[in-house]
């Protein structure tokens, strides 16, 4: 039991290593940080929302839209990583998918671009 | 160094590719060209002809590749040309629908385009992760145009109640995936059928979810609840298309699955069908009674269908699965005839849905009123019409199987749903005559002309789609 929980220590390591980076960065505008705070500073982004407020409220959808069309590409990128890692060994299969996935998600920018999902107003 | 993955055969695969290349194609016509919806249409109808002829003429016997994860037996060539018919005529029915109502979008038909694709692709699916991957492509597309005349609450309400179901119940049926994976170690179904064994508690509980999805797509009780709603909600053709095509692929997975997956252990998923069959057809029977709105009333009647198709999938023997394949077929005629017949119900004041709106149509309209009348006799299972040759090959295979409750609790409930099918005729044929409907546009005259005589001469030639589904039914054994 004790050498299973053993293969786990990375994963400790790894997390107690991230907590003190994310704590390190929250922490450390507090104290060298120069402050001088006003209300536009204070208030929400333009796409955001005041933290206590009411829930059924108008906001534009359009934030959305950039929102998801912005994470499919994210995401395609994620998926590249370990195609471009293993690429020695795929072979022309796992070349050509890729170039299928990537032929596909390009047709759907097109159309996107097209219908003016990109056009802000 | 040899590659992981060898090139996998395409060829048992042409009729997906084709219809995704197609799509993508038409996708770039409809963003290049202005008004090209009349265009993308016919080539869309065209490329799902071509890919059921595709599936025709492709090399016979059992044919497996990617890996073990995609099958072409006969089962699948059946159930694709059957998918693929059903696709076609929905776009057909929306043709002038989309005109008169001003909603030409070509998105539409390639939409349906990648819908069909991933029925195509769940049709052939061999492991569960090819059945996922089929089984939302298909769904992702549905919700779509469920939603697709953004201008209406209705529409909107019914594809948005769709998508947050849907992805619950694809939830569940991942749940499922996960559980048969982790305790049979693979997930492709004839290794699953080998590792499975005598089964056990956490398998029986992995299969349960995956029934759970399985029934969600159906709209089998009691997973049936977005179904009315939807159906009353969508645009007309859309409501076509998702009570053909899809029910249609869901049914071939649904029999698939079990089937090749859990031979070992049959009683344990026949009970669950068994009474997933029974509250199907019973709530199908009741509940439809008292509905107006004539969409809705189809929701419980495709319900209810749902259940008569599952009894031969209880019965687990290639006669019972026969029945469910004939049924499946007949059921897309009676459908898609039903749906051209609600789409012409047009007036003045534009398109009704009540069943009141039918009144007295047998003296304005005798030739309409006439077919209705044979699809609603035809629905009810009344000898001879198609209909009655359905439910007779389910309940024939569930009396073999030694399942007599099943099929008495199965005639009684055509019993009363027979009720609300010839309340249907009585108005039409019975009471005074409402405001008549306007001229039937020239293509439905088609789509209910052929379905029409399928339904009325199906008893004078059988064979073709009987000894079809035999032949499928065999190769999955």
């Amino acid at each position: 039991m004790s050498e299973l929980l053993l293969d786990y220590l990375p994963l400790v390591v790894f997390i107690a290593v991230a907590i003190a980076i994310g704590l390190a960065l929250l922490v450390a505008p507090f104290i060298v940080a120069y402050q001088n705070p006003d209300p536009e500073k204070l208030s929400a982004y333009e796409c955001g929302f005041n933290a206590f407020d009411d829930a059924r409220m108008k906001f534009d959808v359009r934030f959305y839209l950039v929102a998801i069309l912005f994470i499919i590409f994210d995401l395609e990128v994620s998926f590249l990583f370990p195609w471009a890692v293993a690429f020695g060994q795929l072979g022309p299969f796992g070349f050509w998918s890729m170039m299928l996935f990537l032929g596909v998600l390009t047709i759907g920018f097109i159309y996107e671009w097209k219908k003016g999902a990109l056009e802000w107003d | 160094m040899s590659p992981i993955v060898e090139m996998p055969a395409l060829l048992p695969a042409l009729p997906e590719i084709l219809l995704v290349v197609g799509a993508m194609a038409l996708l770039m016509v409809g963003a290049y060209r202005e008004n090209s919806v009349q265009l993308v249409n016919g080539c869309a109808f065209a490329l799902l002809v071509l890919a059921a002829l595709v599936v025709y003429a492709l090399p016979s016997g059992r044919i497996v590749t990617f890996g073990g994860g995609f099958v072409l037996d006969d089962f699948a060539r059946v159930l694709k040309i059957l998918t693929l018919a059903g696709s076609a005529a929905t776009i057909a029915l929306a043709r002038d629908y989309q005109a008169a109502e001003r909603q030409e979008k070509f998105e539409f038909a390639i939409l349906i385009l990648l819908s069909t694709t991933g029925m195509l692709m769940l049709i052939s699916a061999a492991d569960l992760i090819a059945l996922y991957l089929g089984l939302e492509l298909m769904s992702l597309a549905l919700y779509v145009v469920a939603a697709s005349n953004r201008d209406s609450i209705r529409s909107t309400e019914a594809g948005l109640k769709y998508f947050v179901l849907g992805a619950l119940s694809s939830g569940m049926l991942l749940y499922g995936a996960s559980l048969i994976y982790g305790f049979t170690g693979t997930v492709n179904f004839a290794g699953i059928a080998k590792a499975a064994g005598q089964g056990g508690l956490g398998l029986t509980f992995g299969l349960v979810f995956l029934f759970a999805g399985f029934c969600f797509k159906v709209s089998a009780v009691p997973f049936h609840m977005w179904t009315p709603d939807v159906y009353e909600g969508a645009p007309t053709p859309v409501t076509a298309f998702f009570a053909s095509a899809p029910k249609i692929a869901a049914i071939a997975i649904f029999v698939r699955a079990p089937i090749t997956a859990f031979p070992e252990i049959t009683p344990q998923w026949q009970q669950i069908v068994v009474f997933v069959s029974i509250a199907s057809m019973v709530l199908g029977a009741f509940a439809a009674i008292g509905q107006r709105n004539i969409k809705r009333l189809m929701a419980y009647s495709a319900i209810g269908h749902m259940g008569f198709a599952l009894i031969g999938l209880a019965a687990a023997t290639p006669e019972g699965v026969q029945g469910v394949i004939v049924y499946m077929g007949i059921y897309l005629a009676m459908t898609l005839g039903t749906f051209a017949c609600i789409l012409s119900m047009r007036t003045s004041h534009g398109l009704v849905e009540n069943i009141s709106d039918l009144a007295g149509l047998a003296r304005t309209k005798p030739g309409m009123a006439f077919f209705l009348a044979t699809m609603m006799f035809s629905l009810a299972g009344i000898p001879p019409l198609a209909g009655f040759f359905a439910k007779y090959f389910v309940f024939l295979a569930a009396i073999k199987a030694g399942l007599y409750a099943l099929a008495v609790i199965g005639v009684l409930a055509s019993v009363v749903g027979a009720y609300y099918y010839l309340l249907i005729v009585k108005v039409m044929y019975f009471d005074e005559a409402a405001e008549p409907f306007e001229r039937m546009p020239g293509l439905l005259k088609v789509v209910t002309g052929v379905t029409g005589i399928f339904v009325l001469l199906f008893f004078v030639y059988p064979a073709p789609l009987v000894s079809a589904a035999a032949a499928a039914a065999k190769s999955l054994f």
